[in-house]
């Protein structure tokens, strides 16, 4: 079980690094639905018994992150014709170097923390980090509203690994909650990503600038 | 029982503006059905202030409502002498709103002006019968907002918006200082509520820093005088009715606080008498000296409310004094004073800025020199005008002269007892009395009295009737208070019996220490006297036919009715005197040459400390602050950034760093 747990969290710090590498935004949505598929399956894995509260969570979570969300930006990315993020502020391939040196800081950094003995060998804690990280780093350098849009649910994966580690004490409706402002955020955001494009003919959030006081 | 039909009071106030909110705009059933609910509201309200005063208020009752703290409400003789005003203006206000500022001409926004008046008063009442910090403080940010909001009806006016934002500042910096008033308290007594404590839990600093605290936050929302930045321009740019209540009642809130929270801390130490005591009077000599600079009417009104809070200021000084030294005849005296003034100033203060909305409605200005004549073609505003003059000028028979002939009487015991702040006040407020008389000659000279100098002026209506009933009743309070004093005189014995409580019980009564009678008997006289003179003028003018020609034509082709003597040549000297304070703006014309173009003389006085202290700081801190500019770009990227490097600082907080080092160096 711990083996099957571990290298699923390598997958996602490897998609982290892929979704920092790609140009392609359709890629990129698609990355980030198998990221959010794969972490849905992580509360079966990380508790040995399977209670109700662990399947209801399962059940939404693949539903929401890997099919829903993604299905959206799909639409929303035809709707607009766009299908490449050009000119970030960081290049992809230093982007990825940056992602690798995230990842790094967030191994030695999990290392220094005072956690509790269970969380201790797996590899939780560092990739929680590292994804919220690689969020950082795709909000804060590419400009199309997709792309950010994608930082953001990098972001929330990250959050939802962390929250992982309070599974037990978090009640169901909490869980619950946060998936669902999360796709109402997502799905307005969608719609705000349409309305960009009509008013400036871009994606470009560099042009939301102009709407400064 | 009597809190009831207070509570009752306030509810009716608080909903009168929501029927007018669903009907449809050109329904003139919505301001009326207001007028109707805020008259009902006065109504009852006052039976339970006559109660109140009678001290049959009744037990404090809670508030079931956790958002307001569970807090409680109770009514005593301080509370109901505080809501007379309250209730008075509030009531008749909208009636004159029927007609200062009808439905069918105000569409925009007369219905937010109604629903807000009624939230004012509603807050206003919750405010003073609040017994408990929260149930306070709420009523005080309701009443803060709705004046926010009154302040900018006209919101299409450039003015208006910038008056209602300056008062927004000054009033929030207000609730700031309450805010730490309150905390302070809650750590010294262990509670909210505000009841009496003993004077072991609180230790001197602390009162001194409450004291101050409540200086601050209740000279604000006064308009005391380095704190007063505020009051111009909300009177100034408010409807006239606004306005009244704003000056009228509002202001009295502030003093309502000081006195409250004065009478719930311990015996004070004698220097706050004296600081109050120069508060009053640096408020009350400077106010009426800006209010002479003025030409705009209502501006020159709210400069006499910064007077007139400074009178009362005075009264309360006196009060206090005698509190921390014991003289029992100076605090009732003083509070008597104090108190009598904050209804007096509620009422012909009222009455002048209605008066003056009589004018606005018919003249179409606020400017006094471009009005003059009025007397003639709206009588009933003139005469209400011409009482309230009298009124503020404290001059017998009115009630302002009542008031003022306390806090002499203060006054005097005080300086004989030897206080040196009570000898400087006494000639300052004589000073205050005969300024306010020239300023008041100045503006009813001028806009009622000569010759009409604009066509606007010249054409000047007389207002409704539902404009003139309210300036009927509030000129008849002002007669009646005047007239007999001995009317008042128990309800000042309750509220300063209430205020003295835990100081000393069983406070003289004033009629034993002032000639109210007397005061009485001489106003009586005054008035046969007047109205013998009057007859007997009226006989020898009509004997005498006059025969109008123009007064001064000078050798001028075309003298027009602007060349009289104007507002500002008759302030003239007056400013020129105290022109080291009042520094006015005089731009003299320069006339060249044989054929000189037309020139124009422009002259104003700023204030002092919005326009030459507060704006120009203000602007050099935004100035100073320019290089932040740059981090607030518009850019969520450069904003995602900020969180990012905010993140990674705190996570670094969570590093053993200490241990980390250690090991490092065991290394």
């Amino acid at each position: 079980m711990t083996n099957l747990l571990q290298t699923i969290l390598v997958l996602v710090l490897v998609l982290n690094l892929f979704a920092l590498g790609t140009s392609r935004i359709l890629s990129l949505i698609r990355t980030v639905a198998l990221q959010g598929a794969l972490l849905g399956l992580l509360p079966l894995l990380l508790h040995g018994q399977h209670s109700l509260a662990t399947v209801l969570t399962v059940g939404p979570t693949l539903a929401l992150k890997g099919l829903a969300i993604p299905y959206m930006m799909v639409r929303a990315m035809r709707d607009v014709k766009i299908k490449r993020e050009v000119e970030p502020l960081v290049g992809f391939q230093p982007s990825v170097i940056l992602g690798a040196l995230a990842t790094v800081f967030a191994l030695l950094f999990a290392g220094q923390l005072p956690l509790a003995a269970a969380h201790v060998d797996t590899l939780i804690v560092p990739t929680a980090i590292a994804t919220v990280l690689t969020g950082f780093i795709l909000l804060t350098t590419r400009f199309k509203a997709l792309t950010q849009v994608v930082g953001y649910l990098v972001l929330e994966n990250g959050i939802f690994i962390f929250g992982m580690l309070l599974v037990e004490a978090m009640p169901l409706v909490v869980e619950l909650g946060v998936l669902l402002d999360l796709f109402v955020a997502i799905f307005v955001i969608c719609i705000i990503v349409n309305q960009i494009n009509r008013a400036f003919s871009s994606l470009d959030t560099r042009h939301l600038v102009s709407l400064k006081e | 029982m009597f809190l009831d039909l207070i509570l009752l009071a306030i509810l009716l106030a608080a909903v009168s503006g929501l029927p007018g909110l669903v009907m449809p705009r050109s329904s003139v059933w919505g301001e009326r059905i207001a007028a109707a609910c805020m008259a009902v509201a006065a109504v009852a309200g006052l039976a339970g202030v006559v109660g109140g005063l009678r001290g049959a208020g009744g037990a404090a009752c809670g508030f079931p409502w956790p958002a307001a703290g569970n807090g409680v409400v109770g009514l005593d003789a301080l509370s109901a002498f505080f809501l007379a005003p309250i209730l008075l203006v509030g009531g008749i206000g909208p009636l004159y709103g029927l007609g200062y500022w009808p439905q069918r001409i105000h569409r925009r926004n007369g219905r937010k002006l109604r629903l807000f008046w009624g939230l004012l008063v509603a807050g206003m009442a919750l405010l003073v019968i609040g017994r408990h910090a929260m149930s306070f403080l709420l009523g005080w940010e309701i009443m803060a907002l709705s004046a926010f909001f009154l302040v900018a009806t006209e919101d299409e006016r450039k003015e208006s918006r910038r008056a209602s934002w300056i008062y927004l500042v000054a009033t929030h910096v207000s609730t700031l200082t309450l805010f730490g008033l309150f905390a302070l308290w809650r750590s010294a007594t262990g509670s909210y509520l505000l009841e009496p404590v003993s004077p072991e839990t609180l230790r001197l600093g602390t009162r001194h820093l409450l004291f101050l605290l409540a200086l601050i936050a209740f000279g604000i929302k006064a308009g005391m005088m380095p704190l007063h930045f505020w009051l111009p321009g909300a009177h100034a740019s408010a409807p006239c009715h606004v306005s009244a209540i704003l000056s009228g009642v509002v202001l009295k809130m502030g003093i309502y606080g000081l006195v409250r929270w004065l009478a719930l801390l311990p015996v004070p130490p004698a220097a706050w008498g004296s600081i109050v005591l120069a508060l009053g009077v640096v408020s009350g000599l400077l106010g009426v000296v800006y209010a002479i600079g003025q030409h705009d009417i209502k501006r020159l009104l709210a400069y006499h409310s910064v007077e007139n809070i400074g009178i009362i200021l005075m009264g309360l000084g006196i009060a206090l004094l005698g509190r921390s030294t014991g003289h029992v005849g100076w605090v009732v005296l003083g509070m008597g004073g104090c108190l009598l003034h904050v209804w007096n100033h509620s009422l012909f203060k009222s009455l002048l800025f209605l008066a003056a909305g009589a004018v606005v409605h018919g003249a179409h200005t606020r400017q006094i020199d471009r009005l003059g004549g009025l007397a003639r073609g709206m009588p009933w505003s003139a005469a209400g005008f011409l009482v309230g003059a009298v009124a503020i000028c404290g001059l017998p028979p009115l009630n302002g002269f009542v008031s003022e002939l306390f806090i002499y009487l203060g006054l005097f015991h005080a300086a004989l007892a030897g206080s040196a702040m009570a000898m400087v006040g006494v000639p300052v407020l004589a000073a205050i009395g005969a300024l306010a008389v020239a300023c008041f000659v100045k503006v009813y000279g001028t806009a009622f009295l000569g010759v009409a100098r604009t066509p606007a002026a010249a054409h000047a209506r007389e207002a409704p009737v539902t404009m003139r009933m309210p300036l009927l009743i509030l000129a008849a309070c002002c007669a009646v208070i005047g007239l007999a004093p001995v009317l008042v005189a128990p309800a000042l014995d309750a509220s300063t019996r209430c205020w003295m409580a835990g100081v000393a019980p069983g406070t003289p009564a004033i009629r034993g220490l002032a000639p109210l009678g007397g005061i009485g008997a001489l106003g009586a006289a005054l008035v046969a006297g007047l109205a013998a003179a009057a007859v007997l003028g009226r006989r020898r003018h009509a004997a005498r036919r006059a025969r109008p020609a123009i007064t001064w034509d000078c050798g001028y082709a075309r003298p027009s009715p602007r060349m009289q003597y104007t507002a500002t040549s008759l302030a003239q000297m007056i400013v020129g005197l105290f022109a080291p304070v009042l520094r006015p703006h005089v731009q003299h014309p320069r006339v060249d040459g044989l054929f000189p173009a037309p020139v124009a003389a422009h002259s104003h006085v700023d204030d002092a400390v919005l326009d030459r202290m507060l704006l120009p700081m203000g602007r050099r801190l935004a100035n100073s602050f320019g290089w932040f500019r740059r981090f607030q770009r518009g850019l969520t990227q450069n904003y995602m950034l900020y969180i990012l490097i905010m993140l990674l600082v705190l996570l670094g907080t969570l590093l053993p760093i200490r241990a980390m080092v250690e090991r490092w160096l065991a290394r």
